[in-house]
């Protein structure tokens, strides 16, 4: 083959890598679990605002309290939310103190949403732009993440929280509280 | 009913590109592809008209409107919505794509009826692949039983002047070039890459091109004061995926041009031409198929993208093959000098080429390495810059040079002559911008070369009589009006990149912040209502050397969907902009309010909407003589 056949044959190979590349990608399935390059450092600066009087806003410094918290992201429109409900409900029964950031969401709707589905928050922030999910490194809803009392992030739990799990956060959490 | 008008439309319309791609088959095919191509010019406008209708009229039993649109929504916004979404904006892509055809079956009869035919044959297939793709995975005009009695409305993002005429712009552009392509897939079919030929698709390239320009200014101006981050390009795969068939269609015109003098740069000519509309296609792709994610987050969808995919993969597949099996056919041109106008033009070419092959790897990179190690790496501005840096520099240097060239061969004391002015008056531009204050090399460079290619662009015009001012053939205008549009871009990149002066401060009402000259004082910070969403805006009045005014950027609050948005308030000086933005409040009365001045910046789109319209200015050359070679 000379240069010059190659050389009319080159813009075509380098297309099929195009499309044997676009073809790869969106062959893989579209919910990817993307682990939050987070985990381990500290939260992210951010200042949401307080849902209602009884759910004063959360802010990275309430995180840095010496008690070891979960933050919850979720929203009234997201379906999962409201089968991990029970679960959170559990857990804050447990005594584990639960901080919701609420995502995308107007305060009538959580309102209703946590009438229906129980109210396991101390406090809820507002997330009207999702910066907060970004800046946690979160890629959907549901997602929960472990915080120990220094304000770093120790776990990430991806989806809902099955009720088997719950055992298993209680563990982490005293194991947080160790260290 | 009249959506179910617009979808039958769409049908007939998708009926007829079948014909017309068939036509191209038939040796009297002409009787029927260029009445096809009329119609379904019509059709689509038609079909087009019948969602703009439903929108404007917030048609809610439409599932697309009650999707993307709201009562509440400005109205100007509910014609906008109309593209501000996929189906919709994959619509308005066939209805220009019809619309172009039926313009190439009325004004492309130079080359004869049987290129004619071929030529529209190939654009009927483009088409034909639009439609079904709109009528079996992306129907903009499906029902939902029962209506909601309000939509859910729009990304408040989009409801924006700049954004709402940035995607048709854009469009037009990249649809354009689909009659490149289609030309040059004719040519290859027919074996008729002459200078005839490159006369004649010449116009169609500087009109997409023009449009192409206009769009990618404007997106440009759009993020820059509506994301509220004071850049005006991010290197951000959407926006690269714009530039990418500009870059192409920018060496396609030059070198169309080689061609049409000189019969020289056929191949190259031709997969350019090929080229420039496949990455229209890839952009389009990327963009909707969500395989790059980036701040202008479409949905994810895989089967549409698959659909599209397989589109993408018959065209340009199809094309690139044709080109590797024909190319080796066409016979060489006329020799010429590297010292002339053609060996400009293919300087030029080389480097415009390499500047897309960066961008290229830039945005798709990131997918390589992923694709290959499991990686995710992003590619930002460092990368860009410095790649690009090295190769923008000479190309603006060179395009001075370019059209004071002669055609075949010139020597270089010739050459040399004709940029003295420009050499003077880029060596006087230093000297001003050191008196002036500036210290950055980069900048002075800039600043230099953007002097030097504006005394050459003037140059263009040497030995002209004044009195004959009329008989100055259309293209020298317009090359002349581009090319000084680039140096007043280049100009403003220079200067706003060395002179912006930002500050950022925590500001109850009563306190001050200044950026270079202004000063602003916090009058008030208070609650404001629009039609469809609520704001914080905060009221600055700033004081500067010559005038004070009242600036009042916002931070708003849209109600369906609940987003939020940073408006800015820009104040446009002769000399530069100062741009406010309010940022979040900490709860205790304190906003975060940040003050930047930027020297010049808005010659960036003052100068990128002279090229485009230089571009327009050159297209009436071609048009006005095809017609006398008629």
């Amino acid at each position: 083959m000379t240069v010059r056949r190659i050389a009319l044959v080159l813009p075509l190979l380098m297309f099929l890598g195009f499309v044997a590349l676009a073809v790869y990608r969106m062959g893989e399935p579209q919910q990817r679990v993307i682990a939050s390059k987070m985990v381990g450092k500290p939260v992210p600066a951010m200042d949401l605002v307080g849902m209602d009087e009884l759910h004063p806003g959360l802010n990275d410094g309430d995180l840095r309290q010496g008690t070891v918290t979960l933050v919850n992201l979720f929203a009234s429109w997201c379906a999962p939310c409201r089968v991990e409900a029970p679960q959170l409900k559990e857990l804050a029964d447990k005594g584990v103190v639960i901080h919701g950031i609420a995502v995308r969401d107007t305060p009538e709707n959580i309102t209703a949403f946590l009438k229906d589905h129980g109210d396991p928050f101390r406090r809820i922030g507002m997330d009207p732009n999702s910066k907060a999910v970004l800046n946690l490194g979160a890629s959907g809803l549901p997602e929960t993440f472990l915080i120990d009392g220094k304000g770093i992030i120790r776990k990430q739990y991806i989806g809902q929280i099955r009720p088997e799990q719950v055992a298993e956060i209680l563990k982490d959490i005293e194991e947080a509280k160790g260290s | 009913m009249i959506p179910e008008i617009g979808h039958a439309a769409l049908w007939l319309a998708a009926g007829l590109a079948l014909a017309q791609a068939l036509a191209g088959f038939r040796a009297d095919g002409g009787r029927i592809a260029v009445p096809a191509a009329l119609l379904q010019g019509v059709l689509c406008a038609v079909a087009f008209a019948a969602l703009t209708w439903a929108f404007v009229k917030s048609d809610f039993s439409v599932a697309l409107v009650a999707g993307n649109s709201h009562t509440a929504k400005p109205e100007l916004y509910k014609w906008t919505g109309v593209w501000a979404n996929h189906e919709g904006s994959m619509l308005l892509w066939a209805a220009v794509l019809a619309v172009f055809g039926a313009l190439a079956a009325i004004r492309a009869k130079g080359l004869g009826e049987r290129f004619r035919t071929v030529m529209l044959s190939a654009q009927g297939f483009i088409a034909l692949g639009f439609y079904a793709y709109l009528l079996i995975a992306s129907n903009p005009f499906a029902r939902i039983v029962p209506a909601p009695i309000e939509g859910s409305g729009m990304n408040p993002l989009l409801q924006d002047p700049g954004l709402a005429f940035h995607p048709p712009l854009l469009y037009i552009g990249y649809v354009g070039l689909s009659v490149t392509f289609s030309f040059a897939v004719a040519a290859l079919l027919l074996n008729r890459v002459t200078p005839e030929w490159a006369r004649a698709v010449k116009p169609w390239v500087l009109g997409a091109w023009s449009f192409l320009t206009a769009g990618i200014t404007l997106g440009s101006f759009w993020a820059y004061y509506e994301l509220g981050w004071g850049g005006w390009w991010f290197w951000d795969p959407v926006e690269n995926a714009s530039l990418m068939p500009w870059l192409a269609a920018t060496a396609l015109f030059h070198s169309v041009g080689v061609l049409a003098a000189r019969g020289a740069l056929k191949n190259w000519t031709l997969l350019l031409a090929v080229v420039a509309f496949s990455l229209s296609m890839v952009g389009t792709f990327i963009v909707r198929s969500g395989l790059l994610t980036s701040v202008h987050a479409f949905a994810v969808d895989p089967e549409r993208g698959i659909f599209l995919l397989v589109l993408l993969a018959i065209y340009v597949g199809g094309a690139l093959t044709l080109y590797a099996l024909r190319a080796g056919t066409v016979t060489a041109g006329t020799p010429f000098r590297p010292v002339s106008r053609e060996g400009g033009l293919v300087v030029n070419n080389l480097i415009l080429s390499a500047v897309l092959g960066v961008v290229f790897l830039g945005t798709l990179y990131p997918l390589f390495l992923e694709a290959a190690t499991g990686e995710q790496v992003s590619v930002g501005p460092p990368y860009f810059q410095t790649a690009l840096l090295p190769l923008l520099l000479p190309l603006v240097a060179v395009m001075a040079a370019g059209p004071l060239m002669r055609w075949r061969a010139m020597d270089w004391a010739g050459l040399g002559r004709r940029l003295v002015p420009a050499l003077v008056l880029g060596i006087a531009a230093i000297g001003i911008a050191l008196a002036l204050g500036m210290r950055s090399p980069l900048a002075l460079a800039g600043v230099a070369l953007s002097a030097w290619l504006a005394a050459a662009s003037v140059m263009i015009f040497r030995g002209r009589k004044l009195k004959r001012v009329r008989r100055i053939p259309a293209s020298v205008w317009g090359t002349a009006l581009a090319h000084l549009g680039i140096a007043v871009t280049t100009l403003g990149i220079a200067v706003s990149g060395a002179g912006t002066i930002e500050t950022l401060a925590n500001l109850a009402p009563g306190g001050r912040l200044s950026a270079g000259p202004y000063t602003a004082q916090v009058d008030d910070i208070m609650p404001a209502a629009g039609p469809n969403y609520t704001a914080i805006r905060a009221m600055l009045s700033v004081t500067g050397p010559d005038a004070t005014i009242v600036l009042a950027p916002e931070r708003r609050t849209f109600v369906n969907p609940g987003n939020e948005t940073t408006e800015t308030d820009i104040w446009p000086r002769l000399t530069g902009n100062l741009y406010a933005v309010l940022g979040p409040g900490d709860g205790s009365g304190r906003w975060q309010v940040r003050l930047v001045w930027q020297p010049m910046i808005a010659l960036i789109w003052i100068g990128g909407m002279m090229a485009a319209f230089g571009g327009l200015i050159s297209m009436m050359q071609g048009r006005r003589r095809r017609e006398d070679m008629e």
